[in-house]
């Protein structure tokens, strides 16, 4: 049961996503920018917790995900280290994520190079 | 015929993209991510892992294959049919750095590779930690009061 | 008088050459082409840029051997491409000691540059040649996004073609001389296009951007008492299918139908049922490659007789775009016609 809320909570989440690129003019990175600040936003308000609890990594997994964590550290960080958590907080705890696709990325431009397309 | 009337007469005869079934191919490619996902985190939970170093982990693991099927030109072929499908899960944000660093390699790793591996994704990164920022002080105020 | 101008002299059209990619190797004009790379559309070199000075090179290249001429012969050189500051044509032309200048007319250069060595050849007993190219690889990292970033494109998005095109333009006597009693595409008139700008905005619908200015231009040239029956062919250079539809819908609501002897470059060079190519080619090499391989053989085959060849531009900067500009167009026509000398 688990397995089907991840699949129909994620699958939902990047299906309005499609509709934003093909009826708006939103271009994919807009689209990006706006999941994640939307994540964040839902987080703060405390609504991304339950969603997350409901469909695991369905909505772990979307950008949406990546901003909750971030609202997550910044809230954790704020509790333990007052104002100055604000600062840290986001960071900290994605720095996996992001450390990750840089790392992965700078090694991937040291192996690989771009393909004609057809 | 106005430049307002042409923009409207161009728009309108335009072929629309499949919006319908781009959203079905959507849902069914980032669900099936999403499911893998979740998979994998009940996989790295079993090993004993803390929660968060599990969900960590399974990002990262997103991330490499995402990175590796960018690398190995493969990535593009599956964006092309999943559209957001593969955009909005962490997948998308892994491409968007491993495209634009391998393609910047020709310009050198430092004003090439090291400058435009943040061209997408130092929006998602700026913005998301922005709003981060903003609702810590929010927090903070709110907590004080 | 509209702007129509017709040369003094003789303008011949004697020498021409294509290479092209694997992509428009593998379209309905693949058989067309001087020399392909079917490999991976580098052509050898390291990088795409690279990649499309070398389609220049080579272009010209062949376009002087096949007229047995050498660099001394030829007395202007107008080339352009995609690229910022030109890169493919400044660096794949560096070698050849002709002199040199560098144009920007983004999909219209080809166009533009044999007008400009028509012109040229107007004023003096000269040659002059035009070379331009696109690569889809290297216009793709300028203008939109890495080429495997995962992205999808809109039914009206065009296809950057890989693809280089030169013309040897001349006007010399001894030309026309070694070439009596051969068909030979000859320049009979040029009309230059207006820069316009209808406020299209949208980057994957380039042919609506360009669509008014090749129709302005068609419909100036009319209005200077031509009509379109007299043409074997109007070919269009990237207006790709929506582009082509428009351009026959806009003058057509000026009672001008040209849907009867209308093509375009775009439309032609790729396989629209096999090929993932959405509206069609685009780019400088794509009615460089269409017109120096295909349409110019066959008027030198007798095929066409009188043709019309606008040359279409979409004058698209990102910088602009991000700034709110829309996308300006322009056509150049040029009225080509097999003569037997």
């Amino acid at each position: 049961m688990s397995y089907f809320l991840a699949f129909a909570v994620g699958g939902l989440l990047c299906a309005a996503a499609q509709i934003l690129i093909d009826k708006t003019r939103l271009t994919p990175a807009r689209i990006l920018v706006a999941y994640v600040v939307i994540g964040v936003f839902l987080g703060a308000v405390g609504l991304y917790r339950p969603i997350l609890d409901f469909a695991g990594g369905g909505a772990a997994t979307p950008l949406t995900g990546f901003g909750y964590v971030i609202s997550k550290g910044v809230k954790e960080s704020v509790d333990r280290d007052g104002l100055v958590g604000a600062l840290t907080g986001g960071l900290t705890a994605s720095a996996g994520g992001i450390t990750a696709a840089l790392f992965f990325g700078l090694l991937a431009s040291l192996v690989f190079r771009s393909k004609p397309k057809k | 015929m106005d430049n307002g009337t042409y923009k409207k007469y161009v728009e309108t005869r335009a072929k629309k993209s499949p919006t319908l079934k781009n959203c079905l191919r959507a849902f069914l490619c980032g669900g099936a991510i999403c499911t893998a996902a979740h998979a994998l985190k009940s996989l790295y939970l079993c090993f004993g892992m803390p929660d968060e170093t599990a969900g960590m982990l399974t990002s990262v693991t997103l991330i490499f294959a995402a990175v590796l099927l960018t690398g190995i030109g493969v990535f593009d072929k599956i964006a092309k049919h999943a559209g957001a499908g593969t955009l909005v899960p962490i997948t998308g944000f892994a491409n968007a750095v491993a495209s634009s660093a391998i393609d910047a390699k020709t310009e050198g790793f430092v004003l090439g590779v090291g400058a435009k591996i943040f061209t997408i994704a130092g929006p998602v990164i700026l913005y998301g930690i922005s709003a981060g920022v903003i609702y810590g002080v929010i927090y903070y105020v709110c907590r004080m009061l | 008088m509209h702007g129509i101008m017709k040369p003094d002299r003789k303008i011949m059209i004697i020498s021409t050459a294509s290479v092209a990619g694997r992509e428009e190797e593998a379209g309905p004009l693949g058989g067309s082409f001087d020399l392909t790379d079917t490999k991976d559309d580098s052509f050898g070199m390291k990088t795409w840029e690279k990649a499309e000075s070398e389609m220049q090179r080579l272009a010209l290249g062949l376009a002087l051997s096949k007229a047995s001429l050498t660099d001394d012969d030829v007395g202007a050189l107008f080339a352009g491409d995609l690229l910022n500051q030109c890169v493919g044509s400044n660096y794949g032309l560096s070698g050849y000691k002709i002199p040199y200048f560098g144009l920007y007319g983004a999909c219209s250069t080809a166009a533009e540059g044999i007008m400009l060595s028509a012109l040229t050849c107007d004023a003096m007993p000269v040659r002059a040649a035009a070379v331009t190219s696109s690569h889809y690889c290297a216009a793709e990292r300028q203008f939109r996004y890495p080429l495997e970033y995962g992205g999808q494109r809109t039914p009206t998005a065009q296809w950057t073609v890989t693809g280089s095109g030169a013309f040897i333009v001349s006007s010399v006597e001894e030309d026309a001389e070694k070439r009596r009693g051969t068909r030979v595409p000859v320049i009979t008139e040029w009309l230059p296009g207006y820069v316009v700008d209808r406020g299209i905005t949208d980057v994957n619908n380039m042919g609506a951007a360009m669509a008014p200015a090749a129709a302005d231009t068609i419909k100036r040239y009319f209005d200077g008492g031509h009509s379109p029956e007299e043409f074997d062919m109007i070919v269009t250079g990237d207006l790709g299918h929506e582009g082509s539809d428009i351009l026959c819908e806009l003058l057509l609501s000026e009672r001008i139908d040209i849907s009867k002897v209308h093509t375009d470059c775009g439309k032609l060079i790729y396989d629209a049922a096999a090929q993932d190519k959405h509206a069609g080619g685009s780019g400088c090499g794509c009615s460089a490659v269409v017109m120096a391989g295909h349409i110019l053989r066959n008027i030198c085959d007798g095929v066409l007789n009188s043709i019309l060849f606008i040359g279409t531009g979409a004058l698209m900067s990102p910088l602009a775009l991000n700034q709110g500009s829309s996308i300006p167009g322009i056509g150049h026509l040029l009225h080509i016609k097999g003569e037997v000398l």
